[in-house]
């Protein structure tokens, strides 16, 4: 990582990334409804699951509660689907104001998304994990260590799919229109991370190919491993060492991405 | 009246097909990540060999029914979310002054014939459902096959307008009815009995997502429901379907009465 123009511009866009987020209160709220909703669909449904045979895939029923709330609460922090500025200010040409800046482009969009996070782990995360503690048994981690260790996690998590997003957007210097690739993202990005079911539930081979082969469990798979202590924390620190390689994997494809797409760029209407 | 309608629906689609790729790409992806939920029950599903207390054939069924009612509705209504933007910016404006219902401007419009392909794919869902699952065939049963969907497309297309009609008071409030419309898909494509406590009460009975395919497939199984509500509940989905269309209708009115333009 060869940036580093100034961390006071980086915790300036940080800031504002917060400050952004902070003023959309009402969405926040009805985000933080919804996502709260659907904790008690998807609780329901895998406790049902789990009551047959005592346990999911490993996980006891009190593990499954926290899975699902825990991970409701982080769908909003790791911004899956969040909207994204970028590809249209490359449609318009706008993209060439960001270049002209001292800073680099995937640094301002890093940094903005880490505020971002910050301001919805402080609202979009802390609403359904309440409800959820209030209205089920939740399985609570009790050695300290796991929590530092979830909230490294949760940091990298935002990080990889940051960067993962920042690839995705890049493509439209290419695609002027990125649905397409947007499309495929959503899709791989639900079913690969662990979203709509624990990835355990799959075949091994399956499973093992996702960890390995994609940077998707790091998404929300691996913090929420974490946090239910499945494996202990042994465990823990292999699954955040993992995210900590397909951080720089992904990093590193985006830098190179993104060095060829700069050389693409057109200035539309110049 | 309807003519208006016609030409208006027509111009929209003539409109998104304009872009055959990108039309063509949101078909497919559209109907990709409506196989995702079908995908994400059967993989549930997968784990015990059952779900709630039923087997395989007879929660394809209620998957089935569900994965008709929603896409026709979202295919209707489904735009109606737009609203919010007409809001914010004051468009809505514009429809108001046109001798049509705004909700029917609104509804047609933005219509997005892309949708299409998940009604295609919930039809197949269906049949098969129908074909391998232990129907009960009687002549009410068979009237009740045409119709539960249909009832369902109705009910969530007035789940679908009552959300948006927050907007009229609530303007960023696009996710909420989302808990609502794709929430309530969610609950319906699994049994009731999977569900617990005051969120059933609340969602599958009071606000009456069990009508939508969980109560018509026990009927069709010949089935009572096991969480203990009466046989005859069983046949009432489009008696449901009219009072959640009506309830949808008086709110709607009653948020455009409400409208007081953007500020500039």
């Amino acid at each position: 990582m060869r940036w580093s123009p100034g961390a006071r511009v980086l915790v300036a866009l940080a800031g504002a990334g917060f400050r952004r987020y902070a003023t959309y209160r009402q969405a926040t709220i009805a985000g933080a409804f919804t996502n709260t909703v659907f904790g008690f669909v998807r609780c329901y449904i895998l406790l049902s699951v789990a009551d047959v045979t005592g346990s999911l895939a490993g996980y006891a029923p009190g593990q499954v509660v926290t899975y699902v709330w825990v991970g409701q609460g982080l769908l909003a922090v790791v911004n899956y689907w969040g909207q994204q500025d970028l590809p249209e200010r490359v449609r318009s040409g706008e993209v060439v104001s960001d270049l002209l800046r001292p800073v680099d482009l995937m640094a301002q969009f890093l940094a903005n998304d880490v505020g971002r996070a910050g301001h919805a782990m402080l609202s979009r995360f802390v609403i359904p994990v309440t409800v959820g503690l209030l209205a089920f048994d939740l399985y609570v981690p009790t050695n300290p260590v796991t929590y530092v260790l979830f909230l490294v996690s949760v940091l990298l998590a935002v990080l990889v799919c940051s960067a993962c997003r920042y690839i995705v957007a890049l493509t439209s210097f290419w695609l002027l229109d990125v649905r397409g690739v947007q499309m495929v993202w959503v899709v791989a990005s639900g079913v690969g991370s662990g979203l709509y079911f624990p990835l355990p539930v799959l075949p091994e081979w399956l499973v093992v190919l996702l960890w390995v082969g994609t940077p998707l469990p790091s998404l929300l798979q691996a913090p929420l491993d974490v946090v239910v202590e499945r494996g202990g924390t042994g465990h823990g620190l292999l699954l955040v060492a993992g995210q900590v390689a397909w951080l720089l994997v992904v990093c590193g494809l985006a830098r190179v991405v993104q060095t060829r797409a700069l050389r693409r760029l057109v200035i539309q209407g110049g | 009246m309807v003519e208006v309608y016609w030409k208006l629906l027509v111009a929209q689609i003539r409109s998104q097909t304009q872009y055959r790729v990108s039309f063509v790409i949101d078909l497919v992806g559209a109907t990709v990540l409506t196989s995702l939920d079908i995908l994400t029950v059967w993989v549930l599903f997968a784990v015990n060999d059952s779900l709630g207390g039923f087997g395989g054939r007879e929660v394809l069924l209620m998957v089935g029914i569900a994965a008709v009612a929603f896409p026709i509705a979202d295919l209707a209504v489904g735009n109606v979310e737009k609203l919010q933007s007409y809001v914010r910016s004051g468009l809505f404006d514009a429809l108001l002054v046109r001798p049509l219902s705004t909700l029917g401007q609104l509804v047609t419009m933005d219509f997005a014939p892309r949708r299409a392909g998940r009604v295609l794919q919930g039809l197949v869902v269906y049949v098969i459902a129908l074909a391998v699952s232990p129907v009960e065939w009687s002549a009410p049963v068979a009237v009740l096959v045409v119709v539960a969907p249909l009832s369902g497309a109705v009910f969530f297309s007035a789940i679908f307008v009552a959300g948006a009609t927050v907007a009229f008071w609530w303007i960023d409030s696009g996710q909420l009815s989302n808990a609502f419309t794709y929430g309530g898909k969610d609950v319906t494509a699994y049994p009731m009995t999977v569900f617990g406590g005051l969120f059933r009460r609340i969602f599958a009975y009071g606000l009456g997502f069990a009508f939508v395919s969980y109560l018509p497939a026990l009927a069709m199984l010949g089935r009572s429901d096991p969480i203990g509500s009466p046989d005859w509940l069983r046949w009432c989905s489009p008696l449901t379907a009219l009072l959640s269309a009506v309830i949808a209708g008086w709110f709607w009115r009653t948020g455009v009465r409400h409208y007081r333009s953007s500020g500039s």
